[in-house]
């Protein structure tokens, strides 16, 4: 089922509107007052940059000139002009320093906000979502995407914005000074972006190609890395080296070509910038000589240090975008995660605590651990039904993808205390059985019942709470052993998790680790073995005290000893409970009350173990081993 | 550290220098420019020359033109000696790591190597082209800025002397307290992305147990310190733009005032004191770029230690000076025997193995987990090397082989097993680089897996996903017995390799490797007693001791760990 994150050949892509604008949403309306002071504070101190390349003209044609003619120097009125250019930029910085500090605010609660969303959101998803989509393509999201986004919230943005009010202001100015060089000046800006458009459609073309050969190489390190060993035993090193070479090389090439375009977007940019800014001194100088159109010596020094301030922003936004449609495409897989169908629940039967009064069941606050399911009925009555723990399959039709039956009229019933196994090959529907009990998938035709309820009608949460699961890859969470097996009953005392810990054979090696139940685990209990592993799981099931449980038996290859622990464990565990057990072993399930054989969807045997070796049928030959079992 | 990183420049080395000096000059065209401008004003508008005006306008457009190609040259350069720099680095990573032995791999995890070659390459390769571009690019313009303005005015040029010290101070400042702050938010990001990652593996186990709410508020938990850290962090940085623009702004005040005396006491012409405003900009926007990359280079660094750390790793076996080059039989010798996988500590994980197999033996090795059996196996074709004693194949030391001819002659199957994505034949030629259609057939009839390639609808060309996940478990382990079976080996090894594969199919496997392979040793390592205890002999390992060899029969009758195993094993298959 695994997938291989798509290519992240986004360079050449355009501007996905429609997403920004989402985006945008999204930020502003979360932080609409900040979001004015970012805007008028990143105004005021644009407005101030402008103002200082405008005070040139000021400087020279308006006190040096005057003073260079007097004979008696006067600084005082300069004096007076610098104090206010002070003010002009005083405010400048702290507007800047205001904005910077607002964007933090802004652009890290948005981040946070957006993590949060994404993540409550994923917790809703149904099971199906995480069946059919590549476990790295989701973490990448919040790992890349997110990232990206945050460049474009804290940079891309206001970096943007401040352009624009530049190059408005500035262009505004240009066109108080001189129209004619305001001309010249914007007929280099379309060259530019001729230019631009040129470079950019080339480097990325180069930059999907260099994207796509990473994944290429990456997926070839992985492999071979996984298989290190294999690739020694084999002694096929050399092979091996010359195949990567070759994608190497290959991923070298498009490298370069990628950095070979980008990287001359630098100097053109900048050089265009110059040529403009030279044909300007030219020109200017040209009028300011034959004095046409009234322009000064220090008009044109002005425009000129505008002509720089114009080219510094547009290169700015011109570098901008493409981060900007990176994380457009980001966001899109942001907002997909967001917008997809969160796990449906029409569940009104609940699950309540209960207590016998006069020989009738009567709901109460407290906890009595004897519950019952409260069901609602139209006219508005409520039953109580007692949780047994009965379940049946009545006629279930099942497919994963429509027109791929997986399951096809399954009749099977459980009674409370019984221990029911599926076994059959690979792919036979085994764990999509299992898949249905606890609605992780619903039942497309037929139903499922649950003392007597349809599971469609039950909550889900309440449902899951009465059905205990023990998978066969074990899934430890980062924190104590302790933690771990109150994973689902958060209140519990340390004597209850004592016991728990006792019935699953896990105290013996808990107790002799260093520090006990307050062992720290990390990366899925890697510190400790397979068997330990599973006998926390089992512990943690144990301590969820579910009517109903679901195992998954282990295929690993656990020493027998340790095998034995685990399988007292779980022969304890099933003790007075209604089992599913998917088996893999088929000594460990000769004690059941039924045995489904499984083959291709369909229940082909059923009955206990002495029934169905009597049978001499398929059970038979796996049993005695003719056909294999994975 | 740099030093190592830097031999693998090789033959990039005419394009890193080449870079950094087209960028020279490149930037002194860029300098010259202001230059230029001051000559037009001073000489030509001013003076009311034109042919001034066009004499420097020209000239200036040939230094830009100059710094265009100059530009163009050193960005081609660099883009090429740092892709072919990181091409470098990869290819002797890869190198360094087929090099590795079992105990250099045992070191790292598939997805730390894969860390280290692709995303930590990736960084330096950016650091490289930053370094040979920006890095010269900087400081130059800085230095060309800083010369230009003593030469038009040493007076004005000690206000540029006071800025720079004043926003490199601060910048100092700024980035040595930042620094660690980020490195802190980093660490705790990635916890926060573990703990995601963790959700998403463990979905059904959240689902079952119905913690979505406490998961999800365990994560606002975290994300909300996560934003608090990143917002500490950001704030240090804050700093940067309005201190670079306090700085600027100053200069130009000062300039303005003392520049507008110095004009009119004529010891300073208007078309210098612009000139000097243009420098201000590019004095100090290079000093914040400087600072920037500082940066950037510091938080590559931990990607080059990571890095050379596999370059300089030493694989722990080598070929021998002139190497044996024939391993004469399957005859297996262990004398002596200790082994343990931490050198210099005292854990042992064999002690003073003895046990001699003769060529064309069938020997069963049977012990709990843990009690080495894998261990033991690894050390015949020299996965690992004893600590003492010897291992002999062949009669000859194991250390006395060409690596290749020994590890082409004993076949391990391991326990776990890898097929590669490809065809099934593509997988066979493993063991076999020119195996006809009909060596091929024959290994899979021999390991049974024949008949379920045959029902493949593409037969021997069925493609195998990466990592064998379109064939099942048994399947699997059959494919690589029969890919281990094509290299003829002297000495077969079969690592638990059957543990998927049903008990009737593991025995005819069984049979046809007496039948069909007399003359090779066969070792086979099972937890299951029903895949061993036909073997000539069985050994019984226990903590890395041999506690028992014989027949099943006498093992049976004297060995308490196989009585156990047996008693177990029967009690559920009766």
């Amino acid at each position: 089922m695994a997938r291989h994150p798509k290519g992240v050949g986004t360079n050449g892509k355009k501007l996905d509107v429609k997403v920004l604008l989402r985006l945008m949403k999204y930020v502003l309306t979360r932080y609409r007052f900040r979001y004015l002071i970012v805007f008028i504070c990143i105004a005021i101190s644009a407005v101030a940059s402008v103002t200082s390349s405008m005070f040139m003209k000021t400087l020279i044609d308006g006190y040096i000139e005057p003073l260079l003619l007097s004979d008696v120097p006067d600084f005082a009125p300069l004096l007076k002009a610098l104090m206010v250019m002070a003010c002009i930029y005083g405010v400048g910085v702290i507007s800047n320093f205001v904005y910077q500090k607002t964007l933090i605010v802004i652009s890290q609660g948005t981040l946070f906000d957006l993590r949060n969303d994404l993540f409550s959101h994923m917790e809703t998803l149904p099971i199906q979502y995480f069946d059919t989509h590549a476990h790295g393509d989701i973490m990448s999201i919040y790992t890349n995407d997110i990232d990206t986004l945050r460049q474009v919230v804290s940079q891309s943005i206001p970096q943007f914005l401040s352009s624009m009010i530049t190059i408005i202001s500035v262009f505004c100015s240009m066109v108080v000074l001189s129209i004619p060089l305001t001309l010249v000046t914007l007929s280099m800006v379309v060259v530019m972006q001729f230019a631009l458009r040129f470079i950019m459609s080339r480097s990325g073309k180069y930059f999907a190609a260099q994207q796509q050969r990473l994944g290429k190489e990456n997926g070839f390190i992985e492999e071979m890395m996984e298989g290190a060993k294999v690739v020694k035993v084999f002694t096929r090193e050399e092979k091996t080296m010359q195949e990567f070479k070759q994608i190497n090389d290959d991923l070298c090439d498009a490298a370069y070509k990628a950095n070979k375009y980008a990287n001359i977007m630098g100097p053109v940019n900048g050089n265009l910038g110059n040529i403009s800014y030279v044909l300007c001194a030219f020109i200017g100088g040209l009028l300011a000589l034959n004095n046409i159109g009234s322009l000064t010596l220090g008009t044109l020094a002005s425009f000129l240090a505008l002509n720089r301030s114009f080219y510094m922003p547009i290169n700015q936004i011109s570098q901008q975008l493409n981060s900007v449609i990176m994380a457009m495409a980001g966001a899109e897989r942001i907002f997909a995660v967001i917008d997809a169908e969160p796990e449906v629940d029409n569940g009104r039967v609940t699950l309540v605590n209960v207590k016998e009064e006069n020989g009738k069941l009567v709901e109460c606050e407290e906890v009595t651990n004897h519950w019952a399911w409260k069901h609602p009925h139209d006219d508005g009555s409520e039953t109580l039904v007692e949780l047994k723990g009965d379940v049946r399959f009545h006629q279930v039709d099942f497919s994963y993808v429509e027109g791929k039956q997986v399951l096809f009229d399954i009749d099977l019933y459980a009674e409370p205390g019984q221990k029911l196994a599926f076994v059959g090959a690979t792919g036979a529907g085994k764990t999509t059985m299992t898949n249905l009990i606890n609605r992780f998938y619903d039942v497309q035709d037929g139903m499922i019942t649950y003392d007597g309820i349809d599971v469609k009608l039950i909550k889900k949460d309440d449902l899951r709470r009465s059905l205990g699961m023990v998978l066969q890859d074990t899934h430890l969470f980062t924190g104590t052993i302790e933690e771990n097996i109150k994973y689902g009953k958060p209140d519990a005392t340390h004597e209850e998790v004592v016991a728990a810990a006792k019935l699953a054979n896990a105290h013996s090696f808990i107790r002799h680790l260093e520090n006990g139940y307050d062992t720290m685990l990390t990366r899925d209990g890697s510190s400790l073995s397979q068997g330990q592993r599973q006998l926390l799981s089992i512990a943690r099931a144990a301590l969820a005290n579910p009517p109903v449980l679901i195992l998954d038996e282990a295929t690993s290859s656990i020493d027998s000893r340790t095998e034995k622990l685990v399988q007292e464990g779980m022969d304890k565990l099933m003790h007075g409970r209604t089992t599913f057990v998917i088996a893999h072993r088929l000594s460990t399930i000769k004690n059941s009350n039924a045995i489904m054989v499984m083959d291709k969807g369909r229940i082909i045997e059923r009955g206990n173990h002495d029934a169905l070796i009597e049978k001499k049928g398929t059970y038979y030959q796996l049993y005695t081993g003719v056909i294999e079992n994975s | 550290m740099i030093k190592r990183l830097l031999q693998e420049v090789k033959q990039y080395k005419k394009a890193s220098i080449a870079a950094p000096l087209f960028m020279v000059g490149e930037v002194v065209m860029e300098m010259m420019l202001p230059f230029l401008m001051s000559f037009i004003i001073d000489y030509g508008v001013n003076k009311g020359d034109m042919a001034a005006v066009a004499k420097y306008g020209g000239l200036m457009l040939v230094c830009a033109f100059i710094s265009l190609i100059c530009g163009t040259m050193s960005g081609w350069n660099a883009a090429y000696a740092s892709s072919g720099f990181v091409k470098n680095l990869r290819e002797s990573m890869f190198t360094a790591i087929q090099k590795f032995s079992f105990s250099n791999i045992d070191k790292y995890s598939t997805s730390g190597l894969v860390t280290r070659m692709m995303t930590d390459a990736s960084n330096v390769q950016h650091a490289y082209q930053m370094i040979i571009r920006m890095c010269v690019r900087s400081p130059l313009t800085l230095i060309v800025s800083f010369c230009m303005t003593v030469y038009i005015s040493p007076k004005m040029a000690m206000i540029f002397l006071g800025a720079m010290l004043f926003l490199g101070i601060i910048l100092a400042i700024i980035t040595t307290k930042a620094h660690p702050q980020f490195e802190k938010t980093f660490r705790k990001y990635d916890d926060l992305n573990a703990s995601v990652q963790e959700n998403v593996t463990n979905i059904r186990v959240v689902k079952s147990f119905v913690k979505e709410e406490e998961e999800t508020n365990k994560f606002y938990t975290a994300a909300k310190n996560l934003r608090a850290m990143f917002t500490k962090a950001e704030n240090i940085i804050v700093f940067n733009s309005p201190v670079m623009q306090l700085s600027m702004y100053g200069c130009m005040l000062l300039l303005s005032w003392m520049g507008a005396k110095m004009v009119v006491g004529s010891q300073l012409s208007t078309g210098e004191l612009m000139s000097l405003f243009t420098y201000t900009m590019s004095i100090l926007s290079s000093l914040m770029m400087l600072s920037m990359i500082f940066v950037m280079l510091s938080m590559s660094m931990a990607s080059a230690q990571r890095i050379v750390e596999i370059l300089n790793e030493e694989p722990s076996i080598v070929n021998p000076e002139d190497p044996c080059m024939e391993v004469k039989d399957g005859s297996i010798v262990f004398e002596n025997v200790h082994f343990g996988y931490a050198k210099g500590e005292d854990k042992e994980v064999l002690t003073d193995v003895n046990v001699s197999i003769e060529s064309g033996e069938t020997i069963g090795i049977l012990g709990p987990t843990g009690s080495s059996k894998t261990t033991m196996m690894s050390l015949i074709p020299r996965l690992y090397d004893v600590d003492s004693g010897c291992v002999k194949v062949g009669g000859v030391d194991v250390r006395e082989y060409d690596l290749k001819t020994l590890r082409d002659a004993v076949a391990m199957v391991l326990q776990k097993n890898v097929l590669f994505s490809g065809t099934i034949k593509d997988n066979l030629r493993w063991g076999n680089e020119d195996a006809s259609d009909e060596e091929m057939i024959e290994a899979c009839k021999l390991a049974c897996a024949h008949d379920f390639i045959s029902s493949f609808p593409n037969q021997y060309d069925t493609f195998i996903e990466q990592g064998g996940t379109n064939v099942s478990g048994g399947q699997k382990q059959r494919l690589c017995i029969a890919r281990a079976l094509l290299k003829k080996p002297k000495v077969l090894i079969l690592d638990d390799s059957t543990s998927a594969v049903d008990t009737r199919t593991d025995k005819m496997i069984r049979e046809s490797f007496k039948n069909y392979l007399p003359e090779t040793t066969k070792i086979i390592i099972s937890q299951r007693i029903s895949s061993i205890e036909d073997a000539d002999r069985i050994i019984v390992l226990d903590d890395g001791k041999i506690t028992g060899i014989g027949t099943h029969e006498e093992l049976l009758k004297d060995n308490a760990i196989y009585q156990e195993v047996y008693q177990t094993q029967k009690k559920g298959d009766e």
